[in-house]
């Protein structure tokens, strides 16, 4: 085709400004660490202060990859639901997977005085609210899954997704009204959402999961384009409909599922990141939009991690806040100028 | 006769349809017997409610038949795999694309899914495919377009393309004159008829352009309450079929003309 000239460059582009946003992640923060020295540390010579070192190995370095993997995951997923769901208004959390989360976690932090005993014990680990929070996710999108498998019309599904989402989050209301302020602060803490709490070994499994997600999506690229022409006609190219549909939620649930487990629900990225991309690159294209919201979502997650760990200051504001007020007035911005809204 | 040497594309026998839930069967129509050889263009015409939507779904495996059987190239329609289906069948439907912001050319590549690999990249081949399906249906210039950009007629003969590139033996299309003025419904019908000429396809339409269908049709299915009749339409003009397919209280065929008149 003609434009794939264009696409391989403006790829190519956005690759670079990656990798410029990545270093640059690393190199700003409560301490500033010069670019020379953050690339020494990279590729593993020694910085000019021991504590450098330290600081990118185990602060800077496993943040900036989570933002990376949680940019372009949440983007990813809120493409797939967009594309299945035919609604731009569809997110990564439409099928209830953050409110599943918020329950598991509700259940640990703000169910210990209810349930006591066991759940206090849990609280000590970081782990549990981990665990909870795949747990939770995992309860509400099996359901979603067999409702899927039975349902026919997908925007039932959709519904249905939307429901259990509310029965979760009535659930987390009746725990909060019987929590301790305490625990609630805690619980809100988390709801903030935070890129900075992985140690390597969580970051290696949120990474082989994640990459499992990425794989499922990448090849249900050719059954999303397909899609794009209505259930009718991608059955009469012989697309298994219930399969793809399957193959898709799954996806998602990897990916953002995953992300909400270890960051807390991050909200805004996953719907933004794909209008984003499809107004920049004007195209419907699920091989082109892929790698595009992959690309995006990384470098727009990287830019909002800068921004809340207020460089030079000791002040982290939550990241939850930054991915709104960083991206809303610029997809706002995006729409106003070209006047059209393309899906 | 020359038809009888020809290639049965699809064929039914005694097949009834209609639908079907736990407590009750709505049978539509039954003993339905027709035969669709290589190379015809095919009308399907009744009036408004007779089943022609419920006959194009049963014929195209949306819904299954209550009883009887579909062969599709001497194979029942049940024995296919969805894959292979879309290699002997196309389909092009009233329903409203999803996305528009798609151009002419990657609309018409997706007919090509059934033989793309895993990620649909296009091969040479099937990029000859599509060219020429774009200029068989004379939309080459159109190419680069949004369908956004795109009129009906065009978005029509867009999706017409995309079945030809699918290159299947039946192509299926329900109501495709619909939405269209006079100049664009002769104009799409006489693309199939090119279509069928140069491709030696077999093209099924059903359509409400009755007097149309008549002139430009090899073989017209006429659907009525009590009937599924098939044959060529001079022979439907002898045997009658049309006066009985409306009430008459409003309009009549002539059987000069081949056209039906308003009664005065």
């Amino acid at each position: 085709m003609p434009n794939s000239n264009t696409y391989k460059l403006s790829f190519l582009v956005l690759s670079i400004i990656l990798i410029i946003c990545f270093l640059a992640n690393i190199s700003l923060g409560s301490i500033y660490i010069p670019f020379k020295d953050v690339l020494h540390s990279l590729i593993g010579n020694s910085t000019e202060q021991e504590t450098w070192q330290h600081i990118i190995q185990n602060y800077r370095l496993p943040k900036a990859l989570t933002a990376i993997l949680v940019g372009s995951g949440l983007g990813i997923s809120g493409l797939l639901m967009q594309t299945l769901f035919r609604n731009p208004l569809a997110g990564p959390f439409v099928l209830g997977i953050s409110s599943g989360a918020s329950l598991g976690v509700a259940l640990v932090i703000l169910g210990s005085s209810i349930f006591g005993g066991v759940f206090m014990s849990l609280l000590i680990s970081k782990w549990s609210i981990v665990i909870a929070a795949s747990l939770g996710s995992s309860l509400v999108l099996f359901a979603v899954l067999l409702v899927s498998l039975k349902i026919r019309d997908t925007m039932a599904i959709l519904i249905i997704g939307l429901m259990f989402a509310s029965m979760t989050s009535a659930i987390v209301s009746v725990l909060s009204y019987f929590g301790s302020a305490q625990q609630l602060q805690q619980y809100i803490f988390w709801g903030f959402g935070s890129l900075g709490n992985l140690s390597w070994d969580e970051l290696m499994i949120f990474f082989m999961i994640y990459s499992l997600g990425l794989l499922i999506s990448l090849a249900s690229v050719k059954s999303l384009n397909t899609m794009l022409l209505g259930e009718n006609y991608a059955k009469s190219l012989g697309l298994n409909i219930k399969r793809s549909r399957f193959a898709i939620i799954i996806s998602t649930s990897l990916l953002a599922g995953t992300i909400t487990a270890f960051t807390g629900p991050i909200a805004f990225i996953g719907l933004a990141i794909p209008h984003l991309t499809r107004q920049v690159f004007n195209t419907s294209n699920h091989k082109i939009l892929l790698p595009g919201v992959f690309l995006f979502g990384a470098i727009v997650m990287l830019i909002c991690d800068s921004i809340a760990q207020v460089p030079n200051s000791d002040y982290t504001l939550p990241i939850n806040a930054i991915t709104s007020l960083v991206g809303a007035p610029v997809v706002i911005w995006l729409l106003v100028r070209k006047r059209k809204m393309v899906f | 006769m020359i038809e009888k040497n020809k290639h049965i594309i699809l064929k039914t026998k005694e097949v009834s349809i209609g639908y079907a839930s736990k407590k009750e069967r709505t049978v539509v129509a039954s003993h339905i017997n027709i035969e669709l050889h290589q190379g015809e263009l095919v009308g399907l015409v009744g009036v408004n409610g007779v089943g022609k939507s419920t006959l194009l779904r049963t014929l195209t495996h949306v819904q299954k038949a209550l009883s009887g059987d579909i062969f599709i190239n001497g194979k029942n329609i049940q024995q296919y795999a969805a894959l292979d289906l879309a290699k002997v069948l196309s389909l092009v439907l009233t329903e409203k694309l999803i996305s528009k912001n798609l151009s002419v050319f990657e609309i018409v590549a997706l007919g090509r899914q059934p033989y793309t690999n895993w990620v649909g990249n296009l091969s040479d081949h099937d990029i000859a495919i599509i060219n020429s399906a774009l200029s068989k249906t004379n939309i080459s210039d159109l190419k680069q377009k949004k369908c956004f950009e795109l009129s009906d007629g065009q978005l029509q003969k867009v999706m017409i393309a995309r079945a030809l590139a699918q290159d299947t033996d039946l192509i299926i299309l329900d109501e495709p004159t619909t939405h269209l003025d006079i100049y664009h419904k002769v104009s799409t019908l006489k693309l199939l008829q090119k279509l069928v000429k140069d491709t030696h396809k077999t093209i099924l339409f059903s359509s409400h352009e009755i007097d149309l269908a008549i002139q430009l049709c090899d073989r017209l299915i006429v659907m009525t309450p009590d009937s599924v009749v098939s044959d060529m339409p001079c022979n439907l003009i002898t045997k009658g079929v049309f006066d009985s397919l409306f009430p008459k209280d409003l309009i009549a065929f002539d059987d000069k003309t081949g056209t039906f008149r308003v009664k005065k």
